[in-house]
């Protein structure tokens, strides 16, 4: 039985308010929220926060045989991202990592090539949706990342059913590389192609799976306005209440992304036997049908997106949300910038810089943070296994607003943190202000980009206020 | 394990010290020039005379040619140390040690920075390549955790800590207005300290040391012939280095109120020099005062307050030139400025004017001829402590 066994979403800590957007640019106020990334996130960083989720869901990350990364916004280019989130999950290298990136039909894409796989595969799909300002993808885009591990083992929370695929090349948005936003043609005309090739493979899919309309429970339409996906399912004959919550009030399109969170957000909460539709809209469109199984209800994400959302702020500034798309560049601070990266110095250090994977010693069972040669507490020499903490909740015990301290969002803040079972480290803070940062606050950690230089963007893990997880 | 120490066998018989500050009429090499020859010429020596060298610079020069070159010195023995804000008291401590070795007669040791023309807040010098997992904190940041841990640890309300903070500057500022080679030459009323924006932490710019630019050089001998150069020879007592393991930030155990590396180098100090009571045996202290709280914290650990209490004295005036126990009579890291290589060997520039009574309006003259000097290298949780202890003529 082929099909999704687990999965997890994973949506940034700010929100603006999209009435802000029209104060600050004296256009017409649109209503609801888009998730943003923070200035210390990208596709990389939110798809192995995605991933980590999703992973929650296996009894164990070395089921995973192979990882699809997919973004329409990459950060590198020639250069594998795909290779940062396996690091990140501390997957065995024995694993494949592959990016599919460019057109948002490479999130779609990647889901059929992992369900096609043969083996369990991670597929991760990440977008960061920035257009200019006073666009509508600026508006109507969100950001935010999911995570599906698709397999034929048997062991699925809901079973792959029936697809149907159909390929149109027409000009409907279009970026060249380099660019920093795309471009559009007219909603009307993108309508046109769009609801035929939705209705047309959404059909074939329910007939391949020998299902009709009726038989839909749930309906998403990704890649698509509120209008062209209503038209879609209108098109198609499938009851209006089987269309699922499509985010856009809260989140945004997220692009690459989409149809994977609107499918964690319907996993989330439905019960077994039901029947989702997922149809995405492109240069062309795609139409997947799965079931949901029995074991649905024992293995739902330990992050519900609803609970990401609720954990959320949606008090960003638009001042703020610009700097960070980087629209509004700001005067550096008067301070060095971080130093250069050594490709090899990084290299030594991957375990722990990208997998938080300290060390225990074998001798007193003290835990440290960088992994260390040398124990701290018996001085031991070599006496150490593997001890990965990325996932334990941590105490802060010391907390410092650093004025001075070169950041890229001033002002740095940092501290010590402790964590359950012990080991301490030394780390930023982030998706927190200048007041929130005290001993005692319970977090998480998370990878972020810590600055970028020579056209290096260096990741490295922060500690975050908890947010609603229930692991 | 040996600590043996070298107790009177080394003597300081000459000084000198370059005003600190902002000096943009001086570079590294015109500091160095002037703080080596006002030594030699208080030891009433020629540089010529000297046998070897020991040049203490963070990051204002590298190698033994950093001094010879300016000098012009002949081939020379010149060693260049370094060792964060210890690194001029290393200087010292090393160049004491080949003296009593026997290697050498007269050797100087000379400290130096140029840290103000980098156009930037903070310490320049830092440019690794590395492997992009340090945090970017800076030295108000990691000594915040001083003020936080100190607080949490003994219970001691945001505005107790606050009004011991801005004593420590406030009683250094007027040190340093006495002080014609300080960097800051004024006193700062209380009321102003008080309302600074925080920088770091709960820490404002006037909590923190003056970074500056500066040199200071000493001449030692063995001390049988230190009467050759002057009548008032000022001995060495105690010469101790502690370098941590630097577990402070990675151990859930520390609680950033205390430098264990500092505890350890007064015990070895103590032990070398005969000392029982600092608070009552010392005639002053120089303490390294990079920020308010860190001289608070060392009142304890170096054994001058109780714990939990080196607020209370510091608040009570224990503390002043005219308290029980001075700190920091020249105006500390705090207003005499601090230029990292340098300040090691400017603490025992302080001490040997005033342990030979030359402090003119800031002498201290409370009869007792010990004094200690005492740096940290580093961050909370992951430094050396060097301190020495010095004595001076009965007067």
């Amino acid at each position: 039985m082929a099909g999704i066994m687990a999965y997890g979403g994973y949506l940034p800590a700010h929100r603006i308010r999209r009435s802000r957007i029209g104060e600050a640019l004296g256009t017409r106020p649109g209503a609801g929220t888009r998730t943003v990334a923070s200035y210390d996130e990208d596709t990389t960083t939110m798809g192995a926060e995605a991933a980590r989720v999703a992973l929650h869901g296996l009894p164990g990350p070395e089921e995973v045989r192979g990882l699809f990364f997919a973004t329409s916004d990459p950060v590198y280019l020639d250069r594998s991202n795909a290779a940062a989130v396996h690091a990140v999950l501390s997957l065995d290298p024995s694993v494949p990592a592959v990016d599919m990136c460019g057109a948002v039909r490479s999130g779609v894409g990647a889901l059929r090539a992992g369900l096609h796989a043969g083996a369990p595969t991670l597929v991760v799909l990440s977008d960061i949706r920035a257009g200019l300002p006073g666009g509508a993808d600026e508006r109507d885009g969100g950001d935010g990342a999911a995570a599906l591990v698709v397999g034929t083992d048997g062991e699925v929370v809901a079973e792959w059913i029936g697809d149907a695929a159909r390929t149109e090349e027409f000009l409907s948005r279009w970026r060249e590389p380099g660019e920093r936003h795309s471009r559009h043609w007219e909603d009307r005309f993108v309508e046109e192609v769009h609801v035929p090739a939705g209705r047309l493979v959404l059909e074939e899919a329910l007939k391949s799976a020998g299902l009709t309309a009726a038989d839909v429970d749930h309906l998403v339409v990704a890649g698509a306005s509120r209008r062209i996906a209503a038209a879609v399912r209108a098109a198609a004959g499938v009851d209006e209440h089987a269309a699922a919550d499509d985010l856009l009030d809260s989140v945004g399109e997220t692009g690459t992304a989409h149809l994977a969170l609107r499918l964690a957000a319907i996993l989330d909460r439905a019960g077994p036997d039901e029947v989702i539709a997922l149809v995405v809209l492109t240069e062309g469109a795609d139409a997947l049908l799965f079931r949901t199984t029995g074991l649905l209800a024992g293995r739902r994400s330990a992050w519900p997106t609803a609970a990401q959302i609720e954990h959320s702020s949606d008090d960003l500034s638009y001042a703020t949300y610009v700097s960070w798309r980087g629209f509004l560049p700001r005067e550096p601070m008067r301070r060095p910038l971080p130093p250069q990266l050594a490709a090899p110095a990084t290299r030594r250090i991957g375990a722990w810089k990208l997998g938080l994977v300290g060390s225990r010693c074998l001798a007193c069972d003290t835990r440290h943070l960088p992994p260390q040669r040398v124990c701290g507490a018996c001085r031991a020499l070599d006496q150490m296994r593997p001890d990965p903490v990325a996932g334990l909740p941590a105490t802060v015990s010391i907390a410092t607003v650093d004025r001075l301290a070169w950041s890229p969002n001033p002002p740095l803040i940092y501290g010590t943190v402790d964590f359950d079972g012990g080991g301490r480290l030394q780390c930023e803070f982030t998706d927190t202000g200048p007041d929130g940062a005290r001993t005692g606050l319970r977090v998480r950690m998370a990878v972020r980009r810590t600055h970028s230089r020579d056209g290096v963007h260096n990741y490295y893990w922060k500690a975050r206020p908890e947010r609603g997880e229930q692991y | 394990m040996a600590d043996r120490g070298i107790t009177g066998r080394v003597a300081v018989v000459g000084a000198g010290c370059t005003r600190f500050g902002e000096r943009r009429d001086a570079g590294a090499d015109d500091l160095l020039i002037a703080a080596a020859n006002e030594a030699a010429a208080s030891a009433g020596i020629d540089l010529a005379d000297v046998d070897a060298f020991w040049l203490g610079t963070f990051g204002s020069g590298h190698a033994g040619t950093a001094l010879s070159k300016p000098l012009k010195l002949d081939n020379k023995p010149v060693t260049r140390v370094e060792n964060f804000c210890a690194t001029g008291s290393d200087a010292f401590r090393n160049a004491c040690y080949a003296v009593a070795a026997g290697a050498y007669d007269v050797v100087m040791a000379i400290g130096v920075e140029k840290v103000m023309d980098s156009g930037q807040a903070g310490i320049p010098f830092f440019e690794f390549f590395d492997d992009g997992t340090a945090v970017p904190h800076t030295p108000p940041g990691t000594f915040g955790y001083l003020a936080t841990g100190y607080a949490q640890r003994h219970g001691v309300a945001d505005a107790d800590l606050r009004a011991a903070m801005t004593h420590v500057a406030w009683k250094n500022h007027r040190n340093g207005a006495l002080n014609p080679r300080a960097y800051f030459q004024r006193e700062i009323p209380k009321e102003v300290i008080d309302r600074q924006p925080l920088l770091a932490g709960k820490l404002s710019l006037l909590d923190c040391g003056g970074l500056a630019d500066g040199a200071a050089a000493v001449v030692i001998t063995r001390a049988e012939d230190a009467r050759r150069y002057t009548g008032k020879p000022v001995l060495v007592k105690a010469l101790a280095l502690a370098a941590g393991p630097g577990t402070g930030a990675m151990d859930p155990g520390h609680d950033f109120s205390s430098f264990p590396e500092a505890v350890a180098a007064a015990r070895s100090a103590y032990a070398q020099a005969g000392i029982h009571d600092p608070r009552a045996e010392l005639s002053f202290a120089e303490v390294h005062d990079c920020f308010t709280i860190t001289e608070i914290v060392l009142m304890e650990d170096l054994g001058f307050s109780v714990r939990g209490t080196a607020w209370k004295d510091m608040v009570g005036g224990v503390f002043d030139r005219d308290g029980a126990l001075p700190v920091n009579p020249d105006g500390g890291l705090k207003a005499f400025g601090h230029p990292l290589g340098a300040s090691g060997i400017r603490m025992i520039f302080e001490s040997w004017l005033q342990l030979r009574g030359e402090a003119g309006e800031r002498q201290i003259d409370n009869g007792r001829t010990l004094a200690l000097t005492q740096n940290i290298g580093g961050d909370p949780g992951e430094c050396v402590c060097l301190i020495t202890i010095l004595e001076g003529p009965s007067r």
